[in-house]
Protein backbone atom coordinates (compact mmCIF):
# COMPACT_ATOMS: atom_id res chain seq x y z
CA UNK A 1 0.00 0.00 0.00
CA UNK A 2 1.16 3.07 -0.65
CA UNK A 3 2.51 5.83 1.52
CA UNK A 4 -0.35 8.24 3.32
CA UNK A 5 -0.01 11.95 2.68
CA UNK A 6 -1.95 12.89 5.79
CA UNK A 7 0.14 12.62 9.12
CA UNK A 8 -0.58 9.78 11.65
CA UNK A 9 -3.29 9.50 14.04
CA UNK A 10 -7.54 9.53 13.18
CA UNK A 11 -8.97 11.40 10.63
CA UNK A 12 -12.46 11.49 9.75
CA UNK A 13 -13.92 11.63 6.43
CA UNK A 14 -17.33 11.77 4.40
CA UNK A 15 -17.35 9.16 1.89
CA UNK A 16 -18.59 10.99 -1.59
CA UNK A 17 -18.94 7.49 -3.26
CA UNK A 18 -23.30 7.81 -2.88
CA UNK A 19 -25.13 10.26 -1.45
CA UNK A 20 -25.75 8.29 1.57
CA UNK A 21 -22.01 10.20 2.95
CA UNK A 22 -21.15 7.85 5.25
CA UNK A 23 -18.32 8.89 8.10
CA UNK A 24 -15.58 6.95 7.66
CA UNK A 25 -12.50 6.94 10.52
CA UNK A 26 -9.33 6.29 9.06
CA UNK A 27 -6.34 5.29 11.51
CA UNK A 28 -3.07 5.87 10.29
CA UNK A 29 0.56 4.51 12.18
CA UNK A 30 3.99 5.13 10.40
CA UNK A 31 2.41 6.22 7.97
CA UNK A 32 0.50 3.44 6.49
CA UNK A 33 -3.42 2.85 6.96
CA UNK A 34 -3.83 0.60 10.45
CA UNK A 35 -8.08 0.58 10.06
CA UNK A 36 -10.63 2.03 8.18
CA UNK A 37 -14.87 1.70 10.14
CA UNK A 38 -17.54 3.52 9.54
CA UNK A 39 -17.63 2.99 5.77
CA UNK A 40 -20.75 0.45 4.95
CA UNK A 41 -19.70 -1.00 1.98
CA UNK A 42 -16.11 -1.74 -0.47
CA UNK A 43 -16.89 1.90 -2.31
CA UNK A 44 -16.42 3.56 1.36
CA UNK A 45 -13.08 1.55 2.10
CA UNK A 46 -11.59 2.35 -1.15
CA UNK A 47 -12.60 6.04 -0.63
CA UNK A 48 -11.15 6.57 2.21
CA UNK A 49 -7.86 4.64 1.45
CA UNK A 50 -7.51 6.50 -1.95
CA UNK A 51 -8.09 9.88 0.16
CA UNK A 52 -5.27 9.25 2.56
CA UNK A 53 -3.05 8.31 -0.29
CA UNK A 54 -3.76 9.93 -3.50
CA UNK A 55 -7.21 11.29 -3.76
CA UNK A 56 -9.03 11.22 -7.11
CA UNK A 57 -12.00 12.62 -8.46
CA UNK A 58 -14.11 12.74 -11.90
CA UNK A 59 -13.88 15.14 -13.39
CA UNK A 60 -17.16 16.90 -15.46
CA UNK A 61 -17.07 19.88 -17.75
CA UNK A 62 -18.34 20.82 -20.82
CA UNK A 63 -16.51 21.53 -24.19
CA UNK A 64 -17.38 24.23 -27.39
CA UNK A 65 -18.79 22.67 -30.08
CA UNK A 66 -19.16 23.62 -33.94
CA UNK A 67 -21.91 23.70 -35.99
CA UNK A 68 -24.34 21.53 -33.55
CA UNK A 69 -27.67 22.29 -32.28
CA UNK A 70 -26.13 23.06 -29.06
CA UNK A 71 -22.84 25.55 -28.00
CA UNK A 72 -21.52 23.19 -25.80
CA UNK A 73 -21.38 19.37 -24.95
CA UNK A 74 -21.41 17.91 -21.80
CA UNK A 75 -18.26 15.78 -20.93
CA UNK A 76 -16.74 13.74 -17.76
CA UNK A 77 -13.06 11.85 -17.41
CA UNK A 78 -14.11 8.21 -18.16
CA UNK A 79 -12.69 7.58 -14.82
CA UNK A 80 -11.18 9.37 -11.55
CA UNK A 81 -8.41 11.34 -12.04
CA UNK A 82 -5.68 13.05 -9.54
CA UNK A 83 -7.51 15.30 -7.79
CA UNK A 84 -3.59 17.76 -8.01
CA UNK A 85 -4.66 17.85 -11.66
CA UNK A 86 -7.91 19.09 -11.63
CA UNK A 87 -7.74 22.40 -12.45
CA UNK A 88 -4.34 21.90 -15.39
CA UNK A 89 -7.49 19.33 -16.56
CA UNK A 90 -9.81 22.36 -17.03
CA UNK A 91 -7.08 24.33 -19.08
CA UNK A 92 -6.96 21.66 -21.33
CA UNK A 93 -10.94 20.87 -21.87
CA UNK A 94 -11.46 24.70 -21.95
CA UNK A 95 -9.12 24.96 -24.77
CA UNK A 96 -10.94 21.99 -26.77
CA UNK A 97 -13.43 22.61 -29.71
CA UNK A 98 -15.03 19.92 -31.15
CA UNK A 99 -17.78 19.58 -33.93
CA UNK A 100 -20.97 18.08 -34.10
CA UNK A 101 -22.46 16.08 -34.49
CA UNK A 102 -21.54 14.14 -31.25
CA UNK A 103 -22.20 11.00 -29.49
CA UNK A 104 -22.24 10.25 -25.71
CA UNK A 105 -19.16 7.60 -25.24
CA UNK A 106 -17.59 9.79 -27.75
CA UNK A 107 -13.56 10.72 -26.78
CA UNK A 108 -12.85 14.19 -27.12
CA UNK A 109 -9.76 14.57 -25.94
CA UNK A 110 -7.49 11.18 -25.71
CA UNK A 111 -5.25 10.73 -22.42
CA UNK A 112 -5.74 13.89 -20.57
CA UNK A 113 -2.58 15.13 -19.04
CA UNK A 114 -0.77 12.03 -19.52
CA UNK A 115 -2.75 10.38 -16.93
CA UNK A 116 -4.52 7.03 -19.20
CA UNK A 117 -7.89 8.71 -18.97
CA UNK A 118 -10.25 9.79 -21.52
CA UNK A 119 -12.37 12.89 -21.95
CA UNK A 120 -15.53 11.55 -23.07
CA UNK A 121 -19.29 13.28 -24.54
CA UNK A 122 -22.09 12.92 -21.78
CA UNK A 123 -24.54 14.09 -24.21
CA UNK A 124 -25.72 14.02 -27.50
CA UNK A 125 -25.04 17.36 -29.61
CA UNK A 126 -26.57 16.31 -33.09
CA UNK A 127 -25.31 18.66 -36.41
CA UNK A 128 -27.46 21.75 -36.84
CA UNK B 1 -61.92 29.43 -25.75
CA UNK B 2 -61.11 30.47 -29.64
CA UNK B 3 -61.21 27.58 -32.65
CA UNK B 4 -59.26 24.57 -30.76
CA UNK B 5 -59.96 22.20 -33.36
CA UNK B 6 -61.24 18.63 -33.05
CA UNK B 7 -60.69 17.42 -29.32
CA UNK B 8 -58.12 14.73 -29.19
CA UNK B 9 -58.66 11.58 -27.04
CA UNK B 10 -55.76 9.97 -25.16
CA UNK B 11 -55.44 7.59 -22.85
CA UNK B 12 -53.01 8.73 -20.85
CA UNK B 13 -51.09 12.57 -21.17
CA UNK B 14 -48.14 13.15 -19.45
CA UNK B 15 -47.31 16.80 -18.71
CA UNK B 16 -43.55 17.47 -18.38
CA UNK B 17 -40.56 15.28 -20.38
CA UNK B 18 -37.96 15.25 -17.37
CA UNK B 19 -36.90 11.98 -15.40
CA UNK B 20 -40.66 11.68 -13.14
CA UNK B 21 -42.09 11.82 -16.69
CA UNK B 22 -40.15 9.85 -18.86
CA UNK B 23 -39.98 6.89 -15.85
CA UNK B 24 -43.85 7.45 -15.88
CA UNK B 25 -44.75 7.00 -19.41
CA UNK B 26 -41.97 3.82 -19.53
CA UNK B 27 -44.17 2.42 -16.57
CA UNK B 28 -47.63 2.82 -17.68
CA UNK B 29 -46.30 1.26 -20.98
CA UNK B 30 -44.58 -1.31 -19.20
CA UNK B 31 -48.01 -1.76 -17.78
CA UNK B 32 -49.83 -2.09 -21.04
CA UNK B 33 -51.05 1.41 -21.61
CA UNK B 34 -51.05 1.86 -25.42
CA UNK B 35 -52.11 5.48 -26.08
CA UNK B 36 -49.52 7.83 -23.93
CA UNK B 37 -48.62 11.45 -24.80
CA UNK B 38 -46.12 13.24 -23.21
CA UNK B 39 -45.97 16.85 -23.49
CA UNK B 40 -42.75 18.76 -22.80
CA UNK B 41 -42.30 22.53 -23.06
CA UNK B 42 -38.73 22.82 -23.67
CA UNK B 43 -36.75 21.98 -27.09
CA UNK B 44 -35.99 18.30 -25.79
CA UNK B 45 -36.50 15.86 -23.33
CA UNK B 46 -34.80 15.18 -20.17
CA UNK B 47 -35.61 17.88 -18.22
CA UNK B 48 -33.52 19.99 -15.99
CA UNK B 49 -30.81 16.59 -16.37
CA UNK B 50 -29.79 18.44 -19.24
CA UNK B 51 -27.95 20.98 -17.33
CA UNK B 52 -26.71 18.58 -14.55
CA UNK B 53 -23.61 18.10 -16.32
CA UNK B 54 -21.83 16.50 -13.07
CA UNK B 55 -21.49 13.03 -11.91
CA UNK B 56 -23.46 10.87 -9.17
CA UNK B 57 -27.12 10.01 -11.02
CA UNK B 58 -28.25 6.70 -11.07
CA UNK B 59 -25.86 5.06 -8.24
CA UNK B 60 -29.61 3.13 -7.33
CA UNK B 61 -31.19 3.03 -10.85
CA UNK B 62 -28.49 1.22 -12.59
CA UNK B 63 -25.81 0.51 -9.86
CA UNK B 64 -22.96 2.80 -11.79
CA UNK B 65 -22.30 6.49 -11.49
CA UNK B 66 -23.78 8.66 -14.76
CA UNK B 67 -23.86 12.62 -15.40
CA UNK B 68 -27.45 13.94 -15.78
CA UNK B 69 -27.54 13.98 -19.37
CA UNK B 70 -26.24 10.64 -19.23
CA UNK B 71 -29.19 9.10 -16.77
CA UNK B 72 -31.97 11.08 -18.86
CA UNK B 73 -30.63 9.46 -21.88
CA UNK B 74 -31.08 6.21 -20.53
CA UNK B 75 -34.53 7.03 -20.41
CA UNK B 76 -35.02 8.93 -23.84
CA UNK B 77 -33.88 5.60 -25.77
CA UNK B 78 -36.41 3.39 -24.15
CA UNK B 79 -38.81 5.90 -24.69
CA UNK B 80 -37.48 5.85 -28.41
CA UNK B 81 -37.52 2.43 -28.13
CA UNK B 82 -41.22 2.10 -26.74
CA UNK B 83 -42.26 3.99 -29.26
CA UNK B 84 -44.16 6.70 -26.97
CA UNK B 85 -45.24 9.93 -28.62
CA UNK B 86 -44.05 12.75 -27.40
CA UNK B 87 -44.44 16.27 -28.43
CA UNK B 88 -41.54 19.25 -27.44
CA UNK B 89 -42.27 22.83 -27.60
CA UNK B 90 -45.86 21.91 -25.98
CA UNK B 91 -46.66 24.22 -23.28
CA UNK B 92 -49.55 23.11 -21.35
CA UNK B 93 -51.08 25.86 -20.23
CA UNK B 94 -54.58 24.31 -18.76
CA UNK B 95 -55.66 20.88 -17.35
CA UNK B 96 -59.45 20.34 -15.39
CA UNK B 97 -61.30 18.09 -13.68
CA UNK B 98 -62.24 16.66 -16.16
CA UNK B 99 -59.21 15.39 -17.77
CA UNK B 100 -58.73 17.93 -20.62
CA UNK B 101 -55.60 18.83 -21.12
CA UNK B 102 -55.21 22.25 -22.96
CA UNK B 103 -51.42 23.30 -24.35
CA UNK B 104 -49.61 25.28 -26.99
CA UNK B 105 -47.88 23.96 -29.64
CA UNK B 106 -48.04 26.59 -32.89
CA UNK B 107 -51.09 26.99 -31.80
CA UNK B 108 -53.88 25.96 -29.19
CA UNK B 109 -54.71 22.26 -28.79
CA UNK B 110 -57.10 20.36 -26.43
CA UNK B 111 -57.25 16.68 -25.14
CA UNK B 112 -59.38 14.84 -23.62
CA UNK B 113 -57.09 11.94 -21.46
CA UNK B 114 -58.28 8.82 -19.94
CA UNK B 115 -55.53 9.62 -17.17
CA UNK B 116 -53.18 12.24 -16.31
CA UNK B 117 -49.40 12.49 -14.79
CA UNK B 118 -48.46 15.57 -13.31
CA UNK B 119 -44.90 15.65 -13.80
CA UNK B 120 -43.78 19.49 -13.98
CA UNK B 121 -41.05 19.24 -11.47
CA UNK B 122 -40.24 22.46 -9.50
CA UNK B 123 -38.21 25.72 -10.04
CA UNK B 124 -36.22 27.87 -7.86
CA UNK B 125 -37.04 29.97 -4.50
CA UNK B 126 -36.65 33.57 -6.36
CA UNK B 127 -35.21 36.66 -5.08
CA UNK B 128 -38.59 38.09 -4.45
CA UNK B 129 -39.15 35.23 -1.73
CA UNK B 130 -35.66 36.07 0.34
CA UNK B 131 -36.70 39.57 1.65
CA UNK B 132 -33.23 40.84 0.63
CA UNK B 133 -32.73 44.42 0.35
CA UNK B 134 -30.58 46.47 -2.00
CA UNK B 135 -31.06 47.79 -5.26
CA UNK B 136 -31.89 45.40 -8.30
CA UNK B 137 -28.13 45.54 -10.26
CA UNK B 138 -27.38 42.52 -12.31
CA UNK B 139 -25.30 40.03 -10.95
CA UNK B 140 -28.09 38.30 -9.04
CA UNK B 141 -29.07 34.38 -10.39
CA UNK B 142 -30.30 31.38 -9.30
CA UNK B 143 -28.34 28.70 -8.92
CA UNK B 144 -30.23 26.90 -11.28
CA UNK B 145 -29.96 30.02 -14.03
CA UNK B 146 -26.18 30.33 -13.76
CA UNK B 147 -26.40 26.70 -14.40
CA UNK B 148 -28.03 26.77 -17.35
CA UNK B 149 -25.39 29.70 -18.46
CA UNK B 150 -22.28 28.05 -17.86
CA UNK B 151 -23.28 24.45 -19.06
CA UNK B 152 -25.27 24.95 -21.68
CA UNK B 153 -24.57 28.49 -23.21
CA UNK B 154 -21.11 28.21 -22.30
CA UNK B 155 -21.35 31.95 -20.74
CA UNK B 156 -19.66 33.25 -17.06
CA UNK B 157 -22.31 34.86 -15.18
CA UNK B 158 -19.52 36.48 -13.26
CA UNK B 159 -15.72 36.12 -11.74
CA UNK B 160 -16.16 36.75 -7.93
CA UNK B 161 -19.04 35.28 -6.65
CA UNK B 162 -21.01 34.78 -3.36
CA UNK B 163 -23.39 32.11 -2.59
CA UNK B 164 -26.39 32.47 -0.57
CA UNK B 165 -28.18 29.19 0.28
CA UNK B 166 -25.84 25.87 0.82
CA UNK B 167 -28.89 23.15 -1.43
CA UNK B 168 -27.24 21.06 -3.68
CA UNK B 169 -27.44 23.06 -6.61
CA UNK B 170 -25.63 26.52 -5.07
CA UNK B 171 -23.02 23.51 -3.97
CA UNK B 172 -22.88 22.34 -7.15
CA UNK B 173 -22.54 25.69 -8.37
CA UNK B 174 -19.51 26.66 -6.25
CA UNK B 175 -17.43 24.15 -7.53
CA UNK B 176 -18.73 24.76 -11.38
CA UNK B 177 -17.71 28.17 -11.15
CA UNK B 178 -14.49 28.16 -9.39
CA UNK B 179 -13.32 25.13 -12.38
CA UNK B 180 -14.46 27.38 -14.58
CA UNK B 181 -11.70 30.17 -13.10
CA UNK B 182 -14.39 32.49 -10.81
CA UNK B 183 -13.43 32.79 -6.95
CA UNK B 184 -16.37 31.62 -4.93
CA UNK B 185 -16.09 33.57 -2.12
CA UNK B 186 -18.00 31.60 0.50
CA UNK B 187 -21.39 30.19 0.49
CA UNK B 188 -23.75 31.62 3.36
CA UNK B 189 -26.77 29.61 4.38
CA UNK B 190 -28.53 30.84 7.14
CA UNK B 191 -29.72 27.72 8.90
CA UNK B 192 -27.31 26.20 11.60
CA UNK B 193 -26.94 23.68 8.82
CA UNK B 194 -26.44 22.82 5.50
CA UNK B 195 -29.25 22.01 3.20
CA UNK B 196 -27.56 20.15 1.01
CA UNK B 197 -26.01 16.48 0.78
CA UNK B 198 -22.79 15.81 2.71
CA UNK B 199 -20.40 14.69 0.29
CA UNK B 200 -21.43 17.84 -1.59
CA UNK B 201 -19.96 19.64 1.01
CA UNK B 202 -16.79 17.64 0.68
CA UNK B 203 -16.40 17.34 -3.40
CA UNK B 204 -17.40 20.78 -3.75
CA UNK B 205 -16.68 23.26 -1.37
CA UNK B 206 -13.71 21.63 0.76
CA UNK B 207 -11.68 20.05 -1.83
CA UNK B 208 -11.52 23.73 -3.30
CA UNK B 209 -11.55 25.28 0.39
CA UNK B 210 -14.57 27.24 -0.35
CA UNK B 211 -15.90 28.35 3.57
CA UNK B 212 -19.49 27.24 4.57
CA UNK B 213 -20.51 29.92 6.26
CA UNK B 214 -23.82 28.27 8.54
CA UNK B 215 -25.91 30.70 10.40
CA UNK B 216 -25.16 33.67 7.72
CA UNK B 217 -27.34 35.24 6.04
CA UNK B 218 -26.79 38.52 3.23
CA UNK B 219 -27.81 41.73 4.19
CA UNK B 220 -26.98 43.87 2.07
CA UNK B 221 -25.93 43.89 -1.70
CA UNK B 222 -23.89 46.95 -3.00
CA UNK B 223 -24.22 48.03 -6.30
CA UNK B 224 -26.85 50.02 -8.65
CA UNK B 225 -25.95 48.92 -12.27
CA UNK B 226 -24.09 45.87 -11.49
CA UNK B 227 -23.40 44.03 -8.11
CA UNK B 228 -20.01 45.41 -6.62
CA UNK B 229 -20.36 43.53 -3.43
CA UNK B 230 -22.39 41.67 -1.10
CA UNK B 231 -22.72 42.19 2.79
CA UNK B 232 -22.87 39.25 5.07
CA UNK B 233 -24.00 38.70 8.81
CA UNK B 234 -24.32 36.22 11.29
CA UNK B 235 -27.85 35.59 12.67
CA UNK B 236 -29.13 34.85 15.89
CA UNK B 237 -31.33 31.90 16.90
CA UNK B 238 -34.05 33.31 15.50
CA UNK B 239 -32.24 33.96 12.49
CA UNK B 240 -32.34 38.09 12.94
CA UNK B 241 -28.81 39.56 11.46
CA UNK B 242 -26.51 39.96 14.27
CA UNK B 243 -24.96 44.15 13.83
CA UNK B 244 -21.35 44.46 14.20
CA UNK B 245 -20.92 40.45 12.38
CA UNK B 246 -21.25 42.24 9.33
CA UNK B 247 -18.75 41.02 6.80
CA UNK B 248 -18.46 42.55 3.42
CA UNK B 249 -17.27 40.82 -0.18
CA UNK B 250 -16.24 42.68 -3.03
CA UNK B 251 -17.58 40.96 -5.84
CA UNK B 252 -19.65 41.09 -9.17
CA UNK B 253 -22.20 37.97 -9.16
CA UNK B 254 -24.58 36.53 -6.10
CA UNK B 255 -26.24 32.85 -6.61
CA UNK B 256 -29.29 32.48 -4.76
CA UNK B 257 -29.75 28.66 -4.18
CA UNK B 258 -32.51 28.94 -1.77
CA UNK B 259 -34.63 26.03 -2.05
CA UNK B 260 -37.35 24.64 -4.46
CA UNK B 261 -40.78 25.38 -4.83
CA UNK B 262 -43.24 22.15 -6.50
CA UNK B 263 -44.95 24.01 -9.43
CA UNK B 264 -48.40 23.25 -9.61
CA UNK B 265 -50.65 26.33 -10.87
CA UNK B 266 -51.51 23.18 -13.47
CA UNK B 267 -52.53 21.07 -10.47
CA UNK B 268 -54.30 24.16 -8.90
CA UNK B 269 -56.22 24.58 -12.54
CA UNK B 270 -58.04 20.86 -12.25
CA UNK B 271 -58.88 21.60 -8.70
CA UNK B 272 -56.26 19.32 -7.22
CA UNK B 273 -55.76 19.77 -3.10
CA UNK B 274 -52.59 20.38 -2.36
CA UNK B 275 -50.19 19.94 0.85
CA UNK B 276 -49.85 23.24 2.52
CA UNK B 277 -46.25 21.53 3.58
CA UNK B 278 -44.70 20.53 0.11
CA UNK B 279 -46.66 22.59 -1.88
CA UNK B 280 -47.71 19.50 -4.34
CA UNK B 281 -50.49 17.68 -4.05
CA UNK B 282 -52.26 15.53 -1.42
CA UNK B 283 -51.69 11.79 -2.67
CA UNK B 284 -53.03 8.35 -1.61
CA UNK B 285 -50.92 5.10 -1.95
CA UNK B 286 -51.20 5.02 -5.85
CA UNK B 287 -49.70 8.49 -6.14
CA UNK B 288 -53.45 9.85 -6.86
CA UNK B 289 -54.49 13.28 -6.13
CA UNK B 290 -58.31 14.34 -4.87
CA UNK B 291 -59.03 14.28 -7.96
CA UNK B 292 -59.42 10.96 -9.70
CA UNK B 293 -57.17 9.71 -12.94
CA UNK B 294 -54.97 12.50 -11.98
CA UNK B 295 -51.33 11.29 -10.29
CA UNK B 296 -48.32 13.26 -9.32
CA UNK B 297 -45.04 12.08 -9.43
CA UNK B 298 -41.06 13.75 -8.80
CA UNK B 299 -40.62 17.20 -7.78
CA UNK B 300 -43.79 18.05 -8.73
CA UNK B 301 -45.13 16.04 -5.89
CA UNK B 302 -42.62 16.95 -3.28
CA UNK B 303 -39.10 17.61 -3.73
CA UNK B 304 -36.35 15.33 -3.40
CA UNK B 305 -32.87 14.85 -3.40
CA UNK B 306 -32.38 11.93 -5.82
CA UNK B 307 -33.33 11.94 -9.24
CA UNK B 308 -33.45 7.79 -8.50
CA UNK B 309 -35.75 8.20 -6.37
CA UNK B 310 -37.36 10.29 -8.59
CA UNK B 311 -37.48 7.47 -10.87
CA UNK B 312 -38.91 4.76 -8.68
CA UNK B 313 -41.51 7.52 -7.93
CA UNK B 314 -43.11 8.16 -10.80
CA UNK B 315 -42.59 4.83 -12.14
CA UNK B 316 -45.34 3.47 -9.56
CA UNK B 317 -47.50 6.09 -10.47
CA UNK B 318 -47.53 4.84 -14.04
CA UNK B 319 -48.35 1.95 -13.14
CA UNK B 320 -50.51 2.58 -11.17
CA UNK B 321 -52.19 5.15 -13.75
CA UNK B 322 -52.16 2.37 -15.95
CA UNK B 323 -54.42 0.33 -13.12
CA UNK B 324 -56.66 3.01 -13.06
CA UNK B 325 -57.40 3.14 -16.33
CA UNK B 326 -58.10 -0.60 -16.39
CA UNK B 327 -60.43 -0.32 -13.92
CA UNK B 328 -58.26 -2.25 -11.42
CA UNK B 329 -57.71 0.56 -9.06
CA UNK B 330 -60.86 0.37 -6.97
CA UNK B 331 -61.87 3.68 -6.54
CA UNK B 332 -64.88 2.70 -4.03
CA UNK B 333 -62.50 1.07 -1.74
CA UNK B 334 -63.59 2.63 1.86
CA UNK B 335 -61.45 3.05 4.37
CA UNK B 336 -58.22 5.57 3.80
CA UNK B 337 -55.66 5.01 6.59
CA UNK B 338 -54.46 8.43 7.24
CA UNK B 339 -50.73 9.01 7.69
CA UNK B 340 -49.21 12.04 9.64
CA UNK B 341 -45.94 13.32 10.20
CA UNK B 342 -45.49 14.04 13.74
CA UNK B 343 -42.55 14.97 16.65
CA UNK B 344 -40.20 16.53 13.84
CA UNK B 345 -41.34 14.88 11.12
CA UNK B 346 -42.99 17.90 8.18
CA UNK B 347 -44.98 15.92 5.98
CA UNK B 348 -45.11 12.23 4.69
CA UNK B 349 -46.02 11.31 0.88
CA UNK B 350 -48.46 9.59 0.35
CA UNK B 351 -51.16 11.28 3.15
CA UNK B 352 -53.22 8.30 2.94
CA UNK B 353 -53.19 4.66 2.44
CA UNK B 354 -55.95 2.54 1.06
CA UNK B 355 -55.21 -0.75 2.79
CA UNK B 356 -57.55 -2.53 0.13
CA UNK B 357 -55.84 -0.70 -2.69
CA UNK B 358 -52.09 -1.01 -1.41
CA UNK B 359 -49.71 -3.12 -2.78
CA UNK B 360 -47.98 -5.53 -0.19
CA UNK B 361 -44.75 -3.13 0.79
CA UNK B 362 -45.89 0.87 0.69
CA UNK B 363 -43.04 3.37 0.23
CA UNK B 364 -43.54 6.32 2.27
CA UNK B 365 -41.38 9.55 2.59
CA UNK B 366 -40.89 12.06 4.39
CA UNK B 367 -38.43 15.39 5.73
CA UNK B 368 -37.76 16.18 9.18
CA UNK B 369 -37.86 20.00 10.43
CA UNK B 370 -34.27 20.18 12.22
CA UNK B 371 -30.97 17.91 12.57
CA UNK B 372 -31.60 14.93 14.88
CA UNK B 373 -28.54 12.89 16.55
CA UNK B 374 -29.32 9.15 16.33
CA UNK B 375 -32.64 8.61 16.29
CA UNK B 376 -35.51 6.08 16.09
CA UNK B 377 -38.34 6.97 13.73
CA UNK B 378 -41.28 5.60 14.95
CA UNK B 379 -44.80 4.72 13.92
CA UNK B 380 -47.95 4.77 16.18
CA UNK B 381 -51.09 3.81 14.49
CA UNK B 382 -53.66 4.89 17.23
CA UNK B 383 -51.02 5.51 20.05
CA UNK B 384 -49.70 2.21 19.60
CA UNK B 385 -46.72 1.55 18.68
CA UNK B 386 -46.05 -0.57 15.32
CA UNK B 387 -42.85 -0.02 13.91
CA UNK B 388 -39.45 1.73 14.69
CA UNK B 389 -36.39 2.23 12.73
CA UNK B 390 -32.88 3.47 14.02
CA UNK B 391 -31.20 5.94 11.98
CA UNK B 392 -27.62 7.47 12.82
CA UNK B 393 -28.79 11.05 12.06
CA UNK B 394 -31.59 13.12 10.19
CA UNK B 395 -31.55 16.35 8.35
CA UNK B 396 -33.52 18.23 6.72
CA UNK B 397 -31.69 18.27 3.78
CA UNK B 398 -31.89 14.77 3.22
CA UNK B 399 -35.05 12.81 2.79
CA UNK B 400 -36.51 9.75 4.54
CA UNK B 401 -38.22 6.51 3.72
CA UNK B 402 -40.13 3.94 5.51
CA UNK B 403 -41.40 0.88 4.08
CA UNK B 404 -45.23 -0.49 5.74
CA UNK B 405 -46.27 -3.46 5.49
CA UNK B 406 -50.04 -4.18 3.99
CA UNK B 407 -50.18 -7.23 6.37
CA UNK B 408 -49.43 -4.89 9.49
CA UNK B 409 -51.79 -1.82 7.81
CA UNK B 410 -54.71 -4.65 7.81
CA UNK B 411 -54.16 -5.42 11.30
CA UNK B 412 -53.90 -1.71 12.05
CA UNK B 413 -57.52 -1.29 10.04
CA UNK B 414 -59.27 -4.20 11.95
CA UNK B 415 -58.04 -2.91 14.95
CA UNK B 416 -60.03 0.17 13.86
CA UNK B 417 -57.46 2.57 13.87
CA UNK B 418 -57.59 5.20 11.25
CA UNK B 419 -53.90 7.02 11.73
CA UNK B 420 -50.57 6.50 11.95
CA UNK B 421 -48.23 8.65 13.12
CA UNK B 422 -44.53 8.96 12.26
CA UNK B 423 -42.44 10.75 14.39
CA UNK B 424 -38.87 11.01 15.76
CA UNK B 425 -37.85 9.86 19.02
CA UNK B 426 -34.04 11.25 19.78
CA UNK B 427 -32.23 8.58 21.60
CA UNK B 428 -29.89 9.76 24.38
CA UNK B 429 -26.50 8.42 24.14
Amino acid sequence: MSKTIIPDGTTELTCIGCPKGCLVSVTIENGEIKEITGNSCQIGYNYASAEVTNPRRTLTSSIKVNGGVLAMVSVKTASDIPKGLLLDAMKVIKAAVVTAPVSIGDVLIENILDTGVDVVATSNVPVR
Amino acid sequence: MADTGMMEERSLVVIGGGPAGLAAALAAREAGVKDILILERDKRLGGILNQCIHNGFGLHTFKEELTGPEYAARYINRVLEEKIEYITDAMVIDVNSDKIVTYMHGKVKQIRAGAVILAMGCRERPRGALNTPGYRPAGIYSAGTAQYYVNIEGRMPGKRCVILGSGDIGLIMARRMTLEGAKVLCVAEIQPYSGGLKRNIVQCLNDYDIPLLLSHTVVDIKGKERVEGIVIAKVDDKMQPIPGTEIEYECDTLLLSCGLLPENELSEKAGVKLSPVTGGPIVNESLESSVPGIFACGNVLHVHDLVDYVSGEAANAGERAAAYLSGELDESSPEDIILQGTDGVRYTVPVTVNVKRMKDLQTVRFRVGKVFGVSDIVVNADGKEIMKKRKRSLAPGEMEELILKKSVLEEVASSGAHTITIGVREVLQ
